[in-house]
């Protein structure tokens, strides 16, 4: 069994940071990505990219330069071991033997530290007709963008609100989609109480970023819809318009956006201890402010331990790694601290800015808890809205009592579109805190393989 | 006085079988559930409704609740998503055969005619999609499957409706008798009590019974499941094999079910499970033999749920042969879910009367070794005392 001071999972902004900090400690390290390239989703296919006009900006400059780093650490005899399209379907926590997925054939691995680099997620946006074909996730939309120069043709709308429906909404354009309209979800109001929460100052750099992305956006000819409610997606066998209280507008495609939310789901598989963020309206793993978790083999580094964009996630990714090594007997305390001390610096002001983005993009009520019954919740199993809170009202206490019931969180996404909504409308139901319903507990493996992959698994003690 | 008469510790089946039955006999019942409701074998359990490849002991049972699943809806409300799909077990060589036809010739003999073999071209009638080795097999034509945590739920919604009170997150952490009532406590500090005690703890039900004085020789395992994306319909009985353990179906869904008694790892005091992955590979690999057009098909959750076993893979069925008052019915060793609503039915009779019509003397709570006695323990996977 091959055996690995740490594995990261995700080559990402925080799994690269972290793999080449704790190749730079002497570690030994393995970095599996289910991705054909390094980038993560943020900086997906950043390497193929070349100097695409439509995905000018941070996305070529800095993710270039972290992929560049990434694969400069991982020189031939080096410390780094880079395993690319690799799945993580399961982790024995008790003994630190991993289960890897490559090319079809299973393998096991033995690992002194597991860091979970597995990013974000974006929030499902269940609204009445999400399910229609032409409805997509606007983050689905900028991986068709970025790795297939996919650009969608006819009307489209971007709906919802959040940083990457600008971001997206110029990609697009400049890319020749058209015409494109964003119907901002926002709150009235959302702007002054997001005021309130500062840190404007110390975020300048990345307001005034986003402020030019608006700029752009406008120039190049967007519409803009704000104060958007109650919106609907209609057609027959795919979306042909959406509605919303006081408008409606034709469309061919329609991309969806409130946010991204921790990729938890291997966190949560693990039993890790994890909280409700009400401020960022998700859940997230406990975490010591080396990146560890409630476990001693696990710990966690960048959004999926909590939403702080690419640069905040380069930071905890080094400061895990740091940890990994002070644990493994590699570094002494005093300069653990001394080496963490320049990330933390990073961290804070990397995070500045989000108390105020975490307010002013904070998603109404109805995307956490959608009012229609008739609207499917778990796409997979295609359980609506008001199944779940029939399967609350009959005893189901949380997500995985309504898993077992409704079979919800049972097909092939395994939860991950349907765990937060199951848990809202099961609170919202039973008059509790969605984080008294709990986190829907997924189940290994954390990606499908085939009965056939694990039938290949080579068996060395089972008669 | 308007307190209990009857405490059932465990909310899983068999406690709110048991909770259901003592309802509609008009008794006041409380049932303590440690946790929530169904939540370790009977929300786990891959809900096979068998009497197909019974212990002897067992038959005269499984037969009864048959009857009961085929009208559950007239007993608790819903259908429990009861299909009587029938069960099958595939012979793989003429070996195999022999054993099956050896088993239905002796079920004969007893009066039993259940269980029927099959020849090759009669199975592949049952199951066009098995594999070309397969040469016959047996097959019981009413049994067929349910969803375990519907079917808890149900029970213990039918007991409520009848004034059967229900409480969950209540760990009892000691027990004893005084004044002629079983006193319990529970971990939030609440007492309870009443005069008759039934043991419906599952796994942990020889813990109870050791709080009471009571050794009662009992494992565990932590059978593992797995369940695919869906796939065109190919197989409708539930399927297991005659000389290796699998147990095979096919939701309405289309999605595939594959259990069958490889054992993954637990923890009582916790309740947390974990995957054995070789022996997970070893289980896929069965399937895969029996049925190769699993191949592509992709995996997507796999789990374990803790199981109460004993040392000769019979449930504890029973009134205590020490104390007065104490009713044990848990340790159904991985085959508990089929007999469900007819045990809760044993339970309440002993509760309410003393004494039971069916046979359950091979279940007895002292059959290890005597009431007190410490028990052989031998072939405990895990001990669970």
């Amino acid at each position: 069994m091959r055996d690995y001071d740490l594995a990261v999972t995700g080559a990402g902004p925080a799994g690269m940071a972290a793999a080449m900090e704790a190749a730079s400690l002497g570690l030994s390290v393995l970095v599996l990505d289910e991705q054909p390239a390094p980038g993560g989703q943020v900086f997906r296919a950043v390497e193929a990219a070349g100097c695409d006009p439509a995905l000018a900006g941070e996305f070529l400059d800095a993710g270039a330069a972290l992929a560049r780093d990434f694969r400069a650490a991982l020189h031939p005899g080096g410390e780094v071991e880079y395993s690319p399209r690799s799945t993580l379907w399961h982790v024995d926590i008790a003994t630190g033997v991993i289960s890897v997925l490559r090319e079809g054939a299973s393998e096991e691995i033995r690992v002194s530290r597991l860091l979970l680099a597995t990013g974000a997620q974006e929030r499902p946006v269940p609204i009445p007709g999400w399910t229609l074909p032409g409805a997509m996730g606007a983050g689905a939309a900028q991986i068709l963008l970025k790795t297939a120069g996919a650009v969608p043709q006819g009307p489209l709308v971007i709906a919802g609100q959040g940083p990457l429906t600008w971001l997206l909404a110029v990609q697009l354009l400049r890319a020749g989609a058209g015409p494109v309209t964003l119907l901002e979800t926002g709150g009235k109001g959302a702007l002054w109480d997001a005021f309130r929460a500062g840190g404007l100052w110390t975020g300048r750099r990345l307001l005034t970023k986003g402020l030019a992305l608006v700029r752009e956006a406008k120039r190049r000819g967007l519409k803009v819809v704000r104060g958007v409610r109650e919106l609907r997606a209609e057609g027959e066998g795919r979306v042909q318009r959406v509605r919303w209280a006081g408008g409606e507008m034709a469309c061919d495609t329609l991309l969806l956006h409130e946010g991204v939310i921790p990729s938890t789901h291997v966190s949560r598989a693990l039993g890790l201890e994890h909280r409700w963020d009400e401020a960022q309206r998700c859940w997230r793993p406990v975490l010591d402010e080396w990146g560890a978790t409630s476990h001693g083999l696990v710990a966690v580094a960048g959004d999926g331990g909590g939403i702080g964009g690419w640069e905040a996630a380069t930071a905890t990714g080094r400061i895990a790694a740091i940890d990994a090594a002070r644990r493994l007997g590699r570094l002494p305390e005093a300069e653990a601290e001394r080496r963490a001390a320049p990330h933390r610096a990073r961290l804070a002001a990397a995070l500045a800015l989000r108390p105020f983005l975490d307010r002013l993009y904070a998603p109404a009520p109805e995307v956490l808890v959608p009012r229609d019954d008739a609207t499917i919740v778990c796409r997979c199993e295609e359980i609506t809205a008001g199944q779940v809170r029939e399967a609350a009202r009959l005893g189901a206490t949380g997500p995985n009592q309504a898993k077992a019931y409704l079979r919800a969180g049972m097909g092939p996404c395994q939860g991950r579109m349907c765990g937060t909504t199951v848990a809202a409308l099961i609170a919202a139901e039973r008059g509790i805190p969605i984080g008294e319903a709990g986190a829907l507990r997924p189940r290994a493996p954390f990606k499908p393989l085939t009965v056939g992959e694990l039938a290949a698994l080579p068996l060395e003690t089972v008669a | 006085m308007s307190g209990p008469e009857v405490l059932v510790v465990g909310g899983g089946l068999h406690g709110l079988s048991a909770a259901f039955h003592l309802a509609r006999r008009g008794r006041r019942v409380r049932v303590l559930e440690a946790g929530h409701l169904a939540r370790h074998a009977s929300g786990f359990s891959a809900g096979g409704v068998r009497t197909l490849g019974r212990h002897p002991a067992e038959i005269p049972l499984a037969l009864e609740a048959l009857d009961l699943w085929h009208r559950i809806g007239e007993l608790v409300g819903e259908d429990c998503g009861f299909r009587a799909s029938g069960q099958v077990k595939v012979a793989e060589s003429a070996a195999d055969l022999t054993v099956l036809e050896e088993r239905a010739a002796a079920l004969r003999a007893g009066g039993y005619t259940h269980e029927e073999v099959v020849d090759a071209a009669g199975l592949r009638r049952l199951l066009p999609a098995v594999a070309p080795h397969v040469v016959g097999g047996m097959v019981a034509r009413r049994d067929g499957f349910a969803s375990p945590y519907r079917t808890s739920l149900a029970f213990g919604r039918a007991a409520r409706a009848l004034g059967a009170e229900i409480v969950e997150g209540a760990r009892v952490i000691a027990a004893g008798r005084r004044g002629g009532l079983w006193h319990l406590r529970t971990a939030d500090g609440a007492e309870h009590a009443a005069p008759v005690l039934v043991n419906a703890a599952g796994a942990w039900g020889a813990r109870l019974a050791r709080h009471i004085g009571e050794t009662i020789p009992l494992g565990f395992n932590a059978f593992m499941m797995m369940l695919t994306a869906r796939m065109p319909a190919f197989v409708t009985p539930v399927v297991g094999a005659t000389s290796r353990p699998i147990s095979f179906k096919q939701a309405e869904t289309g999605q595939v079910m594959i259990g069958g008694g490889h054992k993954g790892v637990g923890s009582l005091d916790t309740g947390a499970t974990a995957l054995d992955v070789e022996r997970l590979a070893y289980s896929a690999r069965t399937a895969l033999e029996l049925f190769p057009v699993l191949a592509e098909t992709r995996i997507v959750h796999a789990w374990a749920g803790i199981e109460g076993v004993t040392p000769d893979d019979l449930p504890v069925i029973g009134a205590s042969g020490l104390h007065d008052g104490v009713i044990h019915a848990f340790g159904f060793c991985g085959h508990g879910f089929e007999l469900g609503p007819v045990v809760g039915d044993i339970v309440a009779q002993l509760a309410t009367q003393g004494f039971t019509n069916r046979p359950i003397a091979a279940f007895a709570p002292g059959r290890f070794g005597g009431p007190a006695g410490a028990g052989t323990g031998a072939a405990l996977p895990q001990p669970a005392g």
